[in-house]
């Protein structure tokens, strides 16, 4: 029973990763209708912003891995706004497969450029919060873990909370439900635009630095797999659904986890990705898709 | 569109003669006034620190042949590929190195999946070809051409097998292997069976797959298993990945592995997680032998201090045993190079003794070493 409570907190930790990632492919489908899939690696250079940053702060505080997190936010956003100021809103009206073939060049750039910049040799992420085990009973947490847990939960919150009760966030799920009618109302769609991308590749951003926090060992390519569970994700709870992206995120974390902790470890991402296409053979929309009102 | 192509036609053809030409052109030249050998290893990326360390001393053993006049008065050229520690690139290298370069002889891959991609290229080419440190058997068996200058797989894992249980005195094992990598799963099976017919216990057999970073649901399940000692046959950056989160996780008991741990990377990825474990390898520069020491400093004063691990002995090694060998053949004939290699006996090199068994296997004995206070410590060695 301990393992299993034990494989829960693994799971968990791992799927709030995933959900930071998931959040922004969902957000970018709601309004533009079309997978960014240069947003893993806004999640990879996240990391090696947070490598930087954490060499000018006192290693090992809260506050200084706060700031690391933050500054590592604040990066991402300016590269995912200037990502689609450059990339994407030229193509804007293109035919959607225009554009996703733009954002799979857009993420061999960035994988490629900062291997270009910083060699492909994997670097070691430095501690930047203060790290120990936690006993809970027979259950031994590690700080990271719990740092990854309640960092992704405000942060999840406080995308809800934008969305759904500032005029930004109104206007956001006006361009979701129709481009042009809001644009009629007078919403500026390029402002609208921009602030999704910006969101979005900030918590890409914080979700990199969680994610070297917890494996520490960060190199051009480690965007690759994540970004590809949190897409999958994504689709699972319903694509341009946000609490959905945030429950596949975990299903997903935690299906990675049971199996790779049973006798199948092998198997472990066939099973996990397994289990998805089962979901999606009956609920074709994904788990929360359709049936919420709301999509952004 | 035809017309068009009509007209372009003799251009086309031009241009594909021109390079024609140009590609035969060393062929129709005198005969070169140097003798080329391809060195191709993992110099960046993932296992980069492999192929840095052997390439650099690979480069060191060349520039000190060639101080000394070279092989059959000819001064010896190294040609340098890297593959990105990248699944694919080993074969393409290797082609190149062997096509474009007109190569000799190859040097090369460091680990044993590279080097199984390497050697079908190197076979079909019919070119030697000798890897410094691929402890997998299947690599010299791919063929004839296909040497190694390190011990075998099924010999390191038997020593570790008998150090768990002699010298740690433990019964219960736990395996983390990965399954992508033929080192790994080839070393896991070795251990696994031996330690078994010693009256040892697996209690729990876990696998990973190359370039994965979470380990803590394969750990979990191993700490519920109750070991006594974590063997993880893997390459260091894995390794140290592993290494701290079973510390997380709260398992003590220590790690024990193979030479795919021998990275000074090891120890500053995984800080403290890696203390008390122990790992066999090819050599220990703690040795007071006299032709290590000489080779140890002759390193150290070339590449700004940096003390050389087991890849690089091996590396340096496999340059003496290449040259050796053409010297012996008299010729850059292939065909003669791979007999002068298959009959290279008690050569004396910084890693040992050095036979080479009708497998094309270098019979030789392994190092014992684990970490203390962050550094390296020799414990002993074990011979074949």
């Amino acid at each position: 029973m301990t393992e299993f409570f034990q494989q829960l907190i693994n799971g968990l930790s791992l799927g709030a990763i995933y959900a930071l990632l998931a959040l922004g492919y969902t957000m970018v489908y709601g309004i533009l209708r079309f997978i960014n899939f240069a947003h893993a690696d806004v999640f990879m250079v996240g990391s090696f912003v947070g490598y930087y940053a954490a060499r000018h702060i006192p290693a090992g505080t809260i506050w200084g891995g706060l700031i690391v997190l933050l500054v590592a936010m604040i990066a991402c956003a300016v590269l995912g706004m200037a990502i689609e100021r450059f990339a994407y809103r030229p193509l804007r009206g293109a035919p959607t497969l225009n554009v996703l073939i733009t954002a799979i060049g857009m993420s061999l750039l960035l994988e490629y450029g900062v291997q270009l910049l910083f060699g492909s040799t994997p670097r070691n992420f430095p501690a930047v919060f203060p790290s120990s085990q936690v006993q809970l009973g027979d259950l031994t947490v590690s700080s990271n873990q719990l740092i990854v847990i309640g960092v992704a939960a405000v942060l999840l919150g406080g995308l809800q909370r934008i969305v759904f009760h500032t005029r930004l966030g109104a206007a956001m799920r006006a361009v979701s439900l129709n481009p042009r009618a809001a644009q009629l109302v007078g919403i500026n769609l390029n402002t609208v635009i921009a602030f999704t991308f910006a969101l979005g590749s900030a918590l890409a951003g914080a979700g990199g630095v969680l994610y070297a926090l917890n494996y520490p060992s960060i190199d051009p390519f480690m965007g690759v797999m994540p970004g590809l569970k949190a897409f999958v994700a994504a689709i699972l709870g319903g694509i341009g659904n946000l609490p959905g992206a945030a429950l596949g995120a975990l299903i997903l974390g935690g299906a990675e986890t049971v199996v790779g902790g049973s006798a199948y470890s092998t198997y472990k991402d066939a099973i996990a990705f397994g289990l998805l296409i089962v979901i999606m053979l009956f609920r074709p929309a994904g788990l929360l898709g359709r049936f919420t009102a709301e999509k952004v | 569109m035809p017309s068009s192509f009509r007209k372009l036609a003799p251009l086309l053809l031009s241009i594909t003669g021109l390079l024609l030409l140009t590609g035969c052109g060393p062929k129709n030249g005198a005969e070169p006034d140097t003798i080329k050998i391809g060195n191709y290893a993992a110099i960046t990326g993932k296992d980069g620190t492999f192929g840095d360390s052997s390439t650099k001393a690979t480069r060191l053993a060349i520039d000190e042949i060639n101080a000394a006049g070279g092989v059959l008065g000819k001064q010896i050229q190294l040609v340098v590929e890297d593959t990105q520690s990248k699944p694919g690139e080993a074969a393409t290298v290797a082609k190149k190195l062997i096509t474009r370069d007109r190569v000799v002889a190859l040097i090369g891959e460091v680990t044993s999946s590279r080097s199984l991609e390497g050697a079908g290229v190197a076979q079909a080419f019919k070119t030697p070809m000798l890897t410094p440190s691929a402890t997998n058997p299947a690599v010299t068996a791919t063929g004839d051409y296909i040497f190694r200058a390190c011990f075998i797989d099924p010999f390191q894992g038997a020593v570790l097998a008998t150090f768990a249980k002699d010298k740690l005195n433990v019964r219960r094992a736990a395996l983390l292997t990965s399954t992508s990598s033929a080192y790994s799963t080839g070393l896991g099976d070795v251990f696994r069976e031996q330690f078994r017919r010693d009256g040892g216990e697996i209690v729990s057999d876990q696998k990973f797959a190359e370039g994965d970073k979470d380990f803590k649901a394969q750990l979990t399940a191993i700490k519920a298993s109750n070991p006594e000692v974590l063997f993880v046959p893997a390459y260091y950056t894995e390794v140290a990945l592993i290494a701290r989160q079973a510390r997380e996780l709260g398992i003590t008991v220590p790690l024990l592995g193979g030479d795919g741990w021998e990275a000074p990377e090891l120890l500053e990825i995984a800080g403290d997680a890696m203390e008390g474990c122990y790992y066999s390898t090819h050599y220990s520069a703690e040795s007071p032998d006299p032709k290590i020491q000489a080779f140890v400093k002759k390193y150290r004063d070339r590449f700004d201090n940096r003390t050389p691990d087991g890849m690089a002995a091996l590396g340096y090694d496999a340059a003496y045993i290449m040259v050796d060998a053409i010297r012996r053949a008299g010729s850059t004939e292939p065909e003669k190079i791979r007999a002068a290699l298959a009959a290279t006996q008690a050569f004396d090199g910084v890693t040992g003794r050095i036979d080479m068994d009708k497998d094309r296997n270098a019979s030789k004995p392994a190092a014992i070493l684990t970490i203390i206070n962050g550094k390296f410590t020799y414990v002993e060695t074990v011979a074949p």
